[in-house]
């Protein structure tokens, strides 16, 4: 069968052109495409807050914005960042494009409340978005009572009423994923047969669903509060601030797994695939990826070392805090010991993928040194935390979106990116990213506290070495924009299976047709049953 | 489409996948509820700790009479809710419209009922930071709890609100012949909902109503 004839005819892409098709679509391919546009316009947003804040940050005094624009310029940065790209970057996009195509599906079990978890997610930003154009945010990402119910004037309301709606559309989200996957898998595709992206989207909606009411219902309270000037976090009644914190983090710390454990779906698909291997350890991933999702709900008090909780708390916080690390080393060795011995190729994404690897096992280990109880009360809320989170957050999950953009593109879109400059720009996020934030574990570590315009000046040879690295960064990722962009008119056809690599959805043509497949496919074999070859034994 | 039949949605390959998606959905959405909830009942239970007379007192000042009353109207909702899922399963289109009618229209009385219950605390001068007069030491912390009163009852009048609406869709489609005994899914899945609303209020009601009455 030629597949690239089948591509040109009737796809997913070329059937429907109106807008209102794309508007009304209840495809799943489609929803991921509009949510990759959203997301794509909202990193823009995101990521200008960053700019303005390492430019600003070039100087020991703040010479480019007030005092009171910097605190609304990291608030955005964090809500965008966090709440309208990072939570759905991988889920929303490749997580809806793929998650019916790798099961051998024909779409989501709900497709209509799919295509209303983008609604809600465009009503949400364009809310948050509302309360920036109307003058900012400045509590922060993580709206701290009493500061965001009792003193901040800026437009805590309506930036909180937006991450509140965009709640929504997650739980849906992760809702519409666990049936998906409990109950449409392809006849023969049993649960371990399932590739490890799919395991990394079911942890991912578990807390999804789990822990997004949490946070829609802090927020909603703290509104409450704000508006009506009484509730449980102001200690003026006997109210308790901590118990927002508390709630907050409930949420906030398994939101950092709902960023990184899809991105290492993503990594475990492309490692295998370029270096011909199956995935070591298979079974023991997916229990880690599930473990990882499971403690992940009982550490948050590690965020709070500082904040007054018992000391007994922050002991038993401290210690569940470094059990996350055991599944997590679980993965990083079995992605290590997946090379070992494979025919190893460098395509762009695999750049992404080992840029991922490196990156995300540094900010997994100086998360050790956060959770230990006496280290943090030094490094607490300074720049070593930052670079931390942004190794896990950009280095981890940016790395990996990006890696997976690059290897499903040809599926996604029917055409090849240029591989070069691909691969360019692979390695320029790399250098970009490190430069940006290593210096800022060791400025971090030197005392420099976060959120602060103004530092001492002995400590500028690091922040200048950070705005640099800042600057190639953003090159690194301008590019792929592109050049993706130019791929879709002037790229090559994609073939079906241009890496020639496992997996359901490369079974089919490239785009898809708007059913998936052309008959239902039926699983014989395990994941990543790549053929062992003589290589292995050399 | 045929009356009575699950029209198969693409996506599926028979009515039976089709009625098992749905009903892990509605599970699934249940488990969000009871975690929406839990925020409330965790900022409550933290709170009472820390002030139990104030509680106690608060507690006091609450109208158990209309709400021992709206507790029986709200369980008896559930039988009738109960009592409809089961007509649906015999397929028996009247009876079914008949108990979700009645549904309805006990829920509405638990709203009425509530919205009685409110007048009474607004005229006690009750409602927190609109007009709250408590003469008594600890006032702050008493008016913390009618604070708590008023959003956990709010939140759930709301959900009773709009599982009011769902069950009053589902009996105009009821009516209309659109379930049968092979296919009533819809009906089941909002009996479910109902039942989880019917049972947050049996955790709301002494909580609420009964710290210093036992």
């Amino acid at each position: 069968m030629s597949s690239i004839a089948v591509a040109q005819h009737e796809n997913y892409l070329n059937t429907g052109l109106s807008w209102w098709a794309w508007l009304t679509t209840l495809d799943h391919k489609r929803i991921g495409i509009l949510y990759t546009i959203s997301i794509t316009l909202l990193f823009c947003i995101g990521g200008t807050a960053a700019a303005l804040i390492r430019l600003d940050l070039l100087t020991p005094h703040s010479e480019l914005v007030s005092l009171e624009t910097y605190n609304k310029l990291f608030t955005t940065h964090g809500v965008i960042m966090v709440w309208f790209f990072l939570i759905p970057s991988i889920p929303a996009t490749l997580g809806n494009f793929l998650v019916p195509m790798m099961i051998g599906a024909r779409d989501l079990a709900f497709p209509r409340l799919n295509l209303a978890s983008w609604y809600l997610f465009v009503a949400g930003a364009l809310c948050t978005i509302y309360a920036l154009l109307a003058g900012g945010v400045d509590t922060g990402w993580t709206f701290y009572a009493p500061y965001s119910t009792i003193f901040s004037n800026s437009h805590v309301f309506a930036a909180a009423a937006g991450v509140f709606i965009a709640g929504f559309s997650s739980i849906l989200t992760g809702l519409n994923f666990i049936v998906t996957i409990h109950e449409m898998r392809a006849p023969g595709m049993t649960w371990f047969r399932l590739p490890l992206f799919i395991w990394s989207m079911y942890a991912t909606s578990l807390i999804l669903v789990l822990a997004t009411p949490v946070l829609a219902m802090t927020l909603f309270l703290m509104v409450i509060e704000r508006s009506f000037a009484i509730g449980v976090f102001d200690p003026a009644l006997g109210g308790d601030p901590l118990l927002f914190q508390h709630l907050f983090w409930f949420y906030s710390h398994p939101a950092v797994y709902i960023m990184v454990v899809p991105a290492m779906g993503v990594a475990s698909e492309i490692i295998s695939c370029f270096c011909r291997n199956q995935v070591f350890g298979y079974r023991f991933m997916a229990y880690a990826i599930l473990a990882i999702a499971a403690f992940g709900f009982l550490v948050w008090g590690h965020h709070m070392f500082v904040s007054g909780q018992s000391a007994y708390a922050g002991t038993v916080f401290s210690l569940l805090s470094f059990l996350v690390a055991v599944p997590s080393a679980v993965k990083v060795f079995n992605w290590t010991a997946t090379l070992y011995r494979g025919r190893i190729s460098f395509e762009a994404p695999m750049l992404y993928a080992l840029g991922f690897l490196g990156l995300f096992t540094i900010g997994g280990l100086t998360g050790l040194f956060l959770a230990s109880l006496g280290l943090d009360v030094q490094m607490h809320d300074t720049y070593f935390v930052v670079a931390h989170f942004h190794y896990i957050m950009v280095g981890g999950s940016v790395m990996a979106f990006f890696g997976g953009m690059h290897f499903w593109w040809p599926k996604i879109t029917g055409r090849m990116y240029p591989e070069g400059l691909a691969r360019f720009s692979a390695v320029l996020t790399f250098v970009g990213f490190n430069l940006t934030f290593f210096p800022q574990f060791i400025v971090g570590y030197l005392g420099m506290p976060r959120r602060y315009p103004e530092y001492p000046p002995e400590f500028q040879v690091w922040n200048v070495l950070s705005s640099a690295g800042a600057s190639i960064l953003v090159f690194g990722y301008v590019l792929p924009l592109v050049y993706l962009l130019w791929s879709l008119r002037y790229g090559a056809r994609a073939p079906a299976n241009p890496w020639q690599a496992k997996g359901l959805e490369w079974e089919t043509s490239s785009p898809p047709p708007a059913e998936n497949f052309h008959s239902t496919p039926i699983v014989t074999e395990d994941a990543y049953a790549y053929p062992a070859t003589e290589s292995t034994h050399g | 489409m045929a009356s009575g039949v699950a029209a198969i949605a693409p996506q599926f390959d028979d009515a039976e996948q089709q009625r098992s998606a749905s009903n892990l959905g509605i599970w699934i959405f249940l488990a969000t509820e009871v975690l929406f909830f839990g925020v409330l009942f965790a900022a409550y239970a933290i709170t009472r700790v820390r002030y139990p007379e104030a509680f106690a007192a608060g507690s006091r000042l609450t109208n158990i009479t209309l709400a021992g009353i709206n507790t029986a109207v709200l369980l008896t909702s559930s039988l009738t809710m109960a009592l409809g899922v089961h007509a649906a399963k015999e397929g028996a289109r009247r009876a079914l419209v008949a108990w979700l009618c009645l549904t309805v229209a006990l829920g509405v009385g638990f709203l009425a009922i509530k919205a009685v219950e409110y007048r009474f605390d607004y005229l006690e001068h009750l409602v927190p930071s609109v007009d709250f007069v408590y003469p008594a030491p600890q006032a702050d912390q008493v008016e913390l709890f009618f604070y708590l009163y008023f959003l956990i009852t709010g939140v759930h009048a709301l959900h009773v609100l709009i599982g009011i609406g769902c069950i009053a869709v589902i009996a105009v489609m009821a009516s209309r012949g659109a379930f049968s005994a092979s296919y009533f899914t819809p009906v089941d899945v909002t009996g479910l909902y109902w039942h989880l609303v019917d049972i947050i209020w049996l955790f709301v009601f002494p909580i609420l109503y009964l710290v210093s009455r036992s």
